[in-house]
């Protein structure tokens, strides 16, 4: 058997390989060598040195697009893990507790199904969906409501003070499915005689969430953070579709770094994308390594 | 959920008291009561949070702009099914999804095959370069997309694949890699031994071992992660976006969608934007429909391991 081992395993491994080496590592190799060099796509690449990292800390835009992450990042997380933890509970806890048992809520299958479903389309389609959802004027789902009730419209992504706010609506949207799904089958693997001789101790379905399943769920918990955060460190698609211009307006209020990395290719400014590129990267990693640092418990164990 | 039963309807006699401590004082019930009927509102509204704007899109689909704008709630006076016509032939929905449905079944397919390919080799052979290789594929994960956009879009038009179904496809397949590895692998690595010992003892070759012996033993899994990448790679919008703009032909419905919306504002065809919407979330919503457990199931895969 040990008889052409090799040919078999180079025979599986180089297609992979190859294309994993050409479109992925070499270009991240050269987003790194980019980002040091003034290069509009003709002439070969300029080395000018850190002048992209200094004009990347002098722009606006990059700072505006920071404090967006920032807030995304903050709430984006907070918002649809509180959301999908409290669905989630009342889906498989929160019904009556027969003969000691704990249920779920009456319906709680339609209702999984029915919160997963943002999941299944697509990001760029939700936009366009919420871009009809929050137009401003009779034709909107939600201002043309208010209009037939004599209020006055909302300006969702027309008004800078609540564009951003307007997208981390539709990510928390999209989201929570997903999470209520997730944190459902975490607590599906929490004993039930746990929460039973809590019961019988006369815990209350706020003691059982709280000293119960919080705890136990604490490493799902950890991985929905991650994953929310570097959900939040993307957003192009819906900010691409559903800013004012298309850009991350109106006037950079809803501008994320993806953002301005697409911007500045279209510009033909490479070296600086790829300068933003890099920030965008260095900031993911940071986030994610912080993150799982900083959560770090001792793990439960339960058979 | 076997259990219906209002709150109005007793509790059955055969239930058994539920043991209570001393610690719970009186009304417990009613509180409970309170309590879950103000969940199921809470989850009702959610619902209502999550469907009405796509019901609302099919509604609004059959309308004409007029009604649109006078009517938005109400029910469409008659069924224009010219909306629909204008959305798949005049601003090419259906070509769109055609491109989609070619562009992600050849991207699945292909991640497929050489992801399972290289995690089987990676999680099952011993040789020197191993780690390194699994570690190069699996260090792909931190890296997002649009740190290497810039020099990726000149790597495919250095390769005169700009525009080309093909390049969009290879480029998929080479990012949907990193995770599909992470996982075959961890999967392959958990099929037992003795099948794959009694496989040889039999004369199997390497390569039958795998399509026609690990292959079928890892079915689960591959299921998950094949759903895990039509879904995502059908969602996909940067990279067609950089990667194909060039060719109206062969966009694939996301930045199809996309360009419409925009569009749509200048040309006020509201009717055309409502009904290509709901082509393009449909099919979608179709096949959870019907594939709903293994789709929650492959989504999810990624974080529950």
């Amino acid at each position: 058997m040990r008889h052409g081992k090799y040919p078999f395993i180079i025979g599986f491994l180089a297609a992979p390989v190859a294309l994993y080496a050409i479109f992925v590592v070499a270009p991240v190799i050269q987003a790194f060598q980019l980002s040091f060099t003034q290069w509009r796509g003709f002439a070969a690449p300029k080395w000018i040195g850190v002048d992209n990292y200094r004009t990347m800390f002098e722009d606006d835009k990059f700072w505006k697009a920071l404090q967006h992450h920032a807030i995304l990042l903050i709430c984006l997380p907070l918002i649809t893990i509180a959301i999908s933890l409290f669905f989630a509970f009342l889906l498989n806890v929160g019904g009556r507790s027969r003969a000691g048992v704990m249920t779920g809520i009456w319906g709680s299958k339609f209702y999984r199904v029915v919160f997963f479903l943002p999941q299944v389309l697509a990001v760029a389609i939700i936009a366009v969906l919420f871009q009809t959802v929050y137009r401003p004027n009779e034709t909107g789902l939600i201002d043309g409501v208010l209009m037939k009730l004599g209020l006055d419209p909302i300006f969702f992504l027309v008004d800078p003070n609540i564009a951003l706010w307007s997208i981390l609506g539709v990510l928390v949207w999209q989201a929570v499915g997903f999470y209520v799904v997730l944190f459902s089958a975490g607590m599906s693997s929490i004993p039930t005689d746990i929460y039973e001789a809590a019961a019988i101790d006369g815990a209350t379905k706020f003691t059982l969430f709280f000293r119960i399943t919080l705890p136990l769920l604490w490493n799902t918990l950890q991985v929905a953070w991650v994953y929310l955060g570097i959900a939040a460190f993307d957003c192009f698609a819906l900010v691409n579709v559903l800013s004012i211009g298309n850009d991350g307006g109106p006037d950079g209020a809803t501008t994320v770094l993806a953002v301005e990395i697409y911007r500045n290719m279209q510009t033909s400014k490479y070296g600086y994308a790829s300068a933003l590129g890099v920030a965008l990267f260095f900031l993911t990693i940071t986030f994610a390594a912080l993150t799982l640092r900083v959560s770090r418990r001792e793990n439960v164990e339960y058979s | 959920m076997t259990t219906l039963q209002t709150s109005e309807t007793p509790p059955p006699p055969v239930e058994t008291p539920k043991p209570r401590g001393r610690g719970r004082g009186r009304g417990g019930r009613s509180d409970v009561k309170v309590l879950s009927s103000l969940a199921h509102i809470a989850l009702l509204v959610w619902a209502i949070i999550v469907l009405a704007p796509i019901l609302w899109t099919f509604l609004s689909s059959f309308k004409s702009v007029e009604e649109i704008f006078s009517s938005p709630w109400t029910l469409p006076a008659q069924l224009r099914w010219d909306n629909f016509e204008r959305a798949w032939t005049t601003a090419h929905v259906g070509r769109y999804l055609l491109n989609s449905i070619l562009v992600v079944s050849l991207s699945t397919f292909g991640t497929m095959l050489l992801g399972s390919m290289a995690a089987y080799v990676l999680a099952r052979y011993k040789f020197w370069f191993n780690r390194p290789i699994y570690f190069l594929f699996v260090s792909g994960l931190a890296f997002p997309v649009f740190l290497a956009l810039v020099p990726l879009f000149f790597v495919v038009k250095n390769l005169g694949l700009l525009n080309s179904y093909t390049g969009l496809i290879l480029v998929y397949i080479a990012y949907s890699l990193p995770f599909t590895i992470f996982f075959l692998s961890a999967f392959f690595k958990t099929l037992p031994n003795t099948v794959a010992e009694a496989a040889i003892m039999d004369g199997a070759g390497h390569v039958r071992l795998f399509f026609q012996v690990m292959m079928p033993m890892a079915r689960s899994g591959l299921v998950s992660i094949t759903i895990f990448n039509i879904i995502g790679q059908w969602a996909q919008y940067q990279l067609p976006v950089v990667l194909m703009s060039g060719n109206r032909d062969k966009w694939v419905i996301t930045q199809g969608i996309a360009d419409i919306s925009v569009n749509a504002g200048f040309e006020a065809d509201w009717g055309g934007l409502f009904a290509a919407l709901t082509l393009a979330i449909l099919p979608m919503i179709l096949v959870y429909a019907v594939l709903q457990r293994q789709i929650q199931a492959g989504l999810t895969s990624g974080a529950v391991k």
